[in-house]
């Protein structure tokens, strides 16, 4: 079976990541994360000073974003990777909280394909080896959101999407990017309901998708991506709310027109294609002003409740991509 | 044992240890950190689905002396409805407590804004007129006919009820669906007897 269409134009993987590197990316995962130390970190222990966040290689500690993005949540609470990967919505799996934990094992994340398409240079269908190159992943603490008012702050492994497009050269007609979630009813066995119209699709503009805060995740808490958290890669757009941090992506399109996406076309009057995080946009479903945050809990053993944040506290970096939008017209 | 003590002693017995097990059940996963993450939402989908459930049940009474013939299930009809309206209550006084945490603000805008919010409050609003008119002597104080009446509208529940669960889902879910086909086959078999009825009066007239 071909996986692959090479043009003769395409850097050779071999090129792009050392072979031994790649035959790894597990065990390097791991290495370049903090597992050991959240491992013998007790569950809620408060979030360690950036000095100590890598006690592996400490090799991706020196890139700057590391400070400037892992900053906004210092002081925050990490969210246990038990309540990470044991509370998911992740309707490919069932649509309880608790079915992708239950379920996932079916997936098969590996080896995993992602077809490249539309407007870009080098088109093509790329083993995720290929796309994404261990070295550049970095770790980012974001503060995730979902549209549901409940929120975790999660220490993700990925790469910048801007990064992996740029190789890729987007033409001009590339105004935006288009993702896909696997259909396979046999590794995915909620797609056997209609839930959803199955491909899960999501979409960004180009520039939101070119921003340095969007990533393509890989891993969590210093562990490859567990399979009910969206293996092996993942969207993640921290100021959106998090159905539109599309999850085991198989395809990326670079189109000229803006995509329909899963839930816009379940319900457009509830979810819109930019569904930023919006406290003042109140949602049919959830008012948005504040948000439980998992983990955190009050005397009761109950979630707290705390104010939900423009852009989910990504202001300064994202702001500028809406200005002159009305956001309650565009939501 | 004549029937009224096996009614008195076995069978109201066993429906109250029946109609609260899912309590016991409930305070067994809490007692054990079952609930998850997220409390507020575990508990309100555990105590909606038996409110629901136990709405569809006290309905199911009166089909079930009609094409069975047991009348003796008449006898559980007012326990069943209390029961509904029960869990029903533990249903909103979670949503009040545990999920909003007494924000009554906010409460009072999930009610007017949030579509789903207004139809489960509707059906909650019906149970508890139904319920704190269900003693014998309120039914003597407003007379059988308005009482009568005023209890007709447990139909208008039973149709909010499965309609709210439908709604509070996301996306296209079956679950909901089959609640309310429940429902409906309840309320159909109403409307036959019903025209039954009229279609035998106007003959005899």
């Amino acid at each position: 079976m071909i996986i692959k269409h090479r043009r003769p134009s395409d850097i050779p993987s071999s090129e792009i990541t050392p072979r031994s590197v790649f035959e790894n990316r597990r065990a390097v995962l791991r290495a370049i994360g903090f597992g050991g130390l959240a491992a013998a970190m007790p569950m809620f222990a408060a979030y360690p000073a950036l000095a100590n966040w890598r006690p592996g290689k400490g090799r991706t500690l020196k890139g700057v974003p590391h400070a400037k993005y892992n900053a906004k949540v210092l002081g925050e609470e990490l969210t246990s990777f038990d309540i990470v990967s044991t509370y998911n919505n992740f309707y490919e799996f069932g649509t309880a909280k608790r079915d992708p934990a239950q379920n996932a094992h079916t997936l098969k994340p590996e080896p995993w394909t992602i077809e490249l398409e539309g407007e870009v240079e080098k088109p093509g269908k790329y083993s995720i080896d290929d796309l994404i190159k261990v070295e550049d992943v970095e770790d980012r603490v974001y503060q995730f959101r979902c549209v549901e008012a409940w929120s975790m702050v999660v220490p993700w492994l990925g790469v910048p999407l801007s990064k992996i497009i740029s190789r890729l050269g987007p033409k001009s007609a590339a105004k935006y990017v288009y993702f896909e979630t696997l259909v396979d009813p046999n590794q995915m066995p909620g797609q056997r309901r209609p839930v959803l119209e199955w491909p899960y699709k999501e979409g960004l503009r180009i520039d939101e998708a070119m921003n340095p805060l969007t990533l393509l995740a890989v891993g969590v808490h210093g562990e490859v991506m567990p399979n009910q958290n969206g293996a092996p890669v993942r969207l993640i757009v921290p100021w959106k709310y998090g159905f539109k941090s599309i999850k085991s992506i198989v395809k990326i399109r670079f189109q000229e027109k803006e995509p329909p996406t899963s839930w816009s076309i379940a319900n457009g009057r509830e979810y819109g294609f930019y569904s930023n995080v919006n406290p003042t946009v109140s949602h049919p479903r959830w008012s948005q002003a504040t948000e439980k945050r998992l983990g955190k809990n009050n005397v009761f053993g109950l979630p707290i409740r705390v104010p939900t944040k423009m852009f989910n506290g990504y202001e300064e970096e994202v702001a500028q991509l809406y200005a002159g939008m009305d956001l309650s017209k565009f939501f | 044992m004549n029937k009224e003590t096996r009614i008195a002693w076995v069978y109201k017995p066993s429906v109250h240890l029946l109609a609260l097990a899912p309590v016991a059940w409930l305070v067994w996963l809490g007692a054990f950190g079952q609930f998850g993450p997220n409390p507020a939402e575990f508990i309100n989908r555990y105590l909606g689905d038996w409110a629901i459930r136990f709405l569809l049940i006290a309905l199911a009474v009166t089909p079930l002396r009609g094409i069975f013939g047991w009348n003796v299930v008449m006898r559980f009809r007012r326990m069943l409805g209390l029961y509904a309206f029960f869990w029903t209550f533990l249903h909103i006084a979670n949503y009040i407590f545990v999920d909003q945490y007494f924000a009554w603000h906010a409460i009072w805008e999930d009610i007017l804004k949030r579509n789903y919010i207004t139809v489960g409050m509707l059906a909650f609003l019906i149970l508890f007129a139904l319920a704190i008119t269900s003693p014998k002597a309120m039914v003597k104080k407003m007379g059988g006919r308005n009482w009568r009446r005023l209890h007709k509208l447990v139909y208008v529940a039973a149709i909010a009820t499965p309609i709210h669960f439908f709604m509070m889902r996301k996306g296209f879910q079956i679950e909901p669906l089959i609640y309310g086909g429940v429902a409906g086959a309840l309320l159909a078999y109403r409307l036959v007897v019903w025209l039954q009825t009229r279609a035998s009066r106007a003959q005899a007239a």
